[in-house]
């Protein structure tokens, strides 16, 4: 099967006042993947996410999504295109509940009963919310938070996801729940662009993988080249 | 204790107009941090718009009240649009200074003679200044009409942000604008939108501020701006009941100190509450303990 590109970053260069955050990036996600940026903190892997869905203005280069030119075209209108972005430290909505804040995640649908029936298919996947129903988010605990954000991006019924340190501050057992679901997800049909310090269960699910360095795209392969890479190993799995 | 009543009576009513003041404040703090200093003038407008809705256009109260709301919500828009959202990511400082040539600006615009010029107005009797009698206590339909009319906007507004997709879009923006935007909420839209609720209430309280006490002039914003900027941060600035309870209290104050201490001193009792309020409860009485997210 060709494949198709679903997302592609082309020469992206992204500042931050004089900081030169990004230097000519290009990425490029097929449809059905996932792919996985690694490297070190500040290394820029979170800023690659923000400028693909518009939190960052791209200084140059461009982003395309299924062929259509997105860059810089504002955040909100990136979610209607269906491309979801789960923040870094969750940023689920601490004074609303835990149903509230899965309605904010369809604030974007037109359809709202087929909304409601993603949101049971989401209660189904996480019986921690289904329980926490009226519960305020805020008091969740950091794994149910996390959750929170898993389920409130698939309330925007995403085609490509993009996920920024999903395991960050978890406990070990809950960190492979999550990317359990991270897996089933994709198995759904939704490609997954994954930003991870756990670099070796990143590479353990995805297919291929970026390494960065300093705002720089080092190294590219398969995720089971990558996981078995000298320099890789040595830098980023700790061996 | 008559007087007691009777103050009560007075108090009620000028506080609810305050509290229409001070949810504005509050609500444009509450999304963009920033403190409108310009609002009080905002207000200011709001009782010349229903000046001219009333005397030129021959309106009656009720679409005077309308015409005055809309003009300042508009006025809100545009100072927002042009003044305000190309300093989003400035220093606070140089908001807060652009606030108040804001506030200059109205004032001295109003002051030309092409508009109201400097000298008073009188607001015309739009309504029956008819009084009643509760025992001894004296309550004049003025009165009932501002509360029922403070009273009704307030609860509109509450339905407004707990119950409407633009509500919940406003309270999530100004939780996380972030977040907010990657649920697929236009951000800049919202702040608008908050902008323009804020405006149009403040319109409206100055509508019924020139039925209680018709003298009009281009000043007469920044005091009563002012006093509900403390009413806000008593209430706990960006909290919408907080703002309510805030106004309410400070009209209280108001109309007991003149009545029981001092009229001259009633000002100074206002703004000693808000030094109070800091050296006791810095956030407020309804303001929630704010820390740094992680």
């Amino acid at each position: 099967m060709a494949n198709e590109i679903m997302l592609k970053v082309e020469n992206v260069n992204v500042f931050y006042g004089n900081v030169h955050a990004l230097r000519d990036v290009s990425i490029e996600v097929n449809k059905g993947e996932i792919v996985t940026l690694i490297g070190a903190n500040g290394a820029g892997k979170t800023s690659i996410l923000r400028a693909i869905s518009n939190l960052e203005n791209v200084k140059s280069g461009k982003v395309y999504y299924k062929e259509k030119d997105i860059t810089n075209i504002g955040a909100h209108n990136i979610v209607h295109q269906r491309l979801i972005h789960i923040p870094e430290g969750r940023r689920i909505f601490g004074e609303l509940t835990v149903e509230e804040n899965l309605m904010m995640g369809a604030y974007s649908r037109k359809n709202l009963p087929e909304a409601r029936v993603d949101k049971e298919m989401i209660y189904d996947m996480f019986e921690r919310l289904k329980e926490r129903k009226a519960q305020i988010a805020g008091t969740l605990s950091g794994g149910e938070q996390q959750m929170l954000a898993i389920g409130r991006a698939l309330m925007s019924d995403p085609q490509l996801l993009l996920m920024d340190e999903p395991s960050m501050g978890l406990a070990p057992i809950v960190v492979d729940q999550i990317f359990d679901i991270i897996q089933k997800i994709n198995k759904r049909g939704t490609t997954i662009l994954l930003v991870e310090q756990n670099a070796n269960m990143a590479l353990s699910i995805a297919d291929r993988g970026y390494v960065l360095e300093t705002g720089q795209i080092t190294l590219e392969g398969k995720a089971s080249e990558l996981i078995n890479d000298d320099q890789v190993k040595k830098a980023y799995l700790g061996e | 204790m008559v007087t007691f009543f009777q103050q009560l009576v007075n108090g009620i009513s000028l506080g609810s107009v305050y509290a229409l003041i001070a949810i504005g404040y509050t609500m444009v703090y509450g999304i963009i941090k920033m403190v409108n200093f310009a609002h009080g003038e905002i207000f200011m407008v709001g009782s010349f718009l229903g000046l001219f809705a009333v005397s030129v256009l021959h309106f009656t109260f009720f679409p005077a009240l309308l015409f005055s709301m809309i003009g300042t919500g508009l006025i809100g828009a545009l100072i927002e649009k042009v003044a305000y959202k190309p300093l989003r990511n400035s220093p606070p400082i140089t908001l807060f200074i652009t606030a108040i040539a804001i506030s200059m600006l109205l004032k001295n615009l109003v002051k030309t003679n092409f508009l109201a010029g400097p000298n008073p107005h009188s607001f015309p009797e739009v309504l029956s200044v008819d009084v009643f009698h509760i025992g001894p206590v004296q309550v004049s339909y003025i009165q009932i009409i501002v509360l029922l009319t403070a009273v009704i906007l307030g609860a509109l507004l509450q339905y407004f942000v707990k119950k409407t997709k633009t509500g919940y879009a406003m309270r999530v923006v100004a939780y996380d604008k972030d977040a907010a935007a990657l649920m697929g909420i236009n951000v800049n839209r919202t702040i608008t939108i908050t902008f323009i609720i804020g405006s149009a209430l403040a319109g409206a309280a100055g509508v019924l501020v020139g039925i209680m006490y018709p003298r009009l002039e281009p000043t007469m914003g920044t005091l009563p701006g002012l006093k509900c900027f403390v009413a806000a941060v008593l209430g706990g600035i960006g909290e919408i009941p907080g703002a309510i309870i805030g106004g309410i209290v400070i009209g209280f104050t108001e109309t007991m100190t003149k009545a029981y201490i001092s009229s001259s001193l009633a000002d100074a009792f206002t703004f000693s509450l808000l030094i109070i309020t800091l050296l006791v409860k810095p956030t407020g009485l309804l303001g929630k303990k704010t820390f740094e997210k992680v």
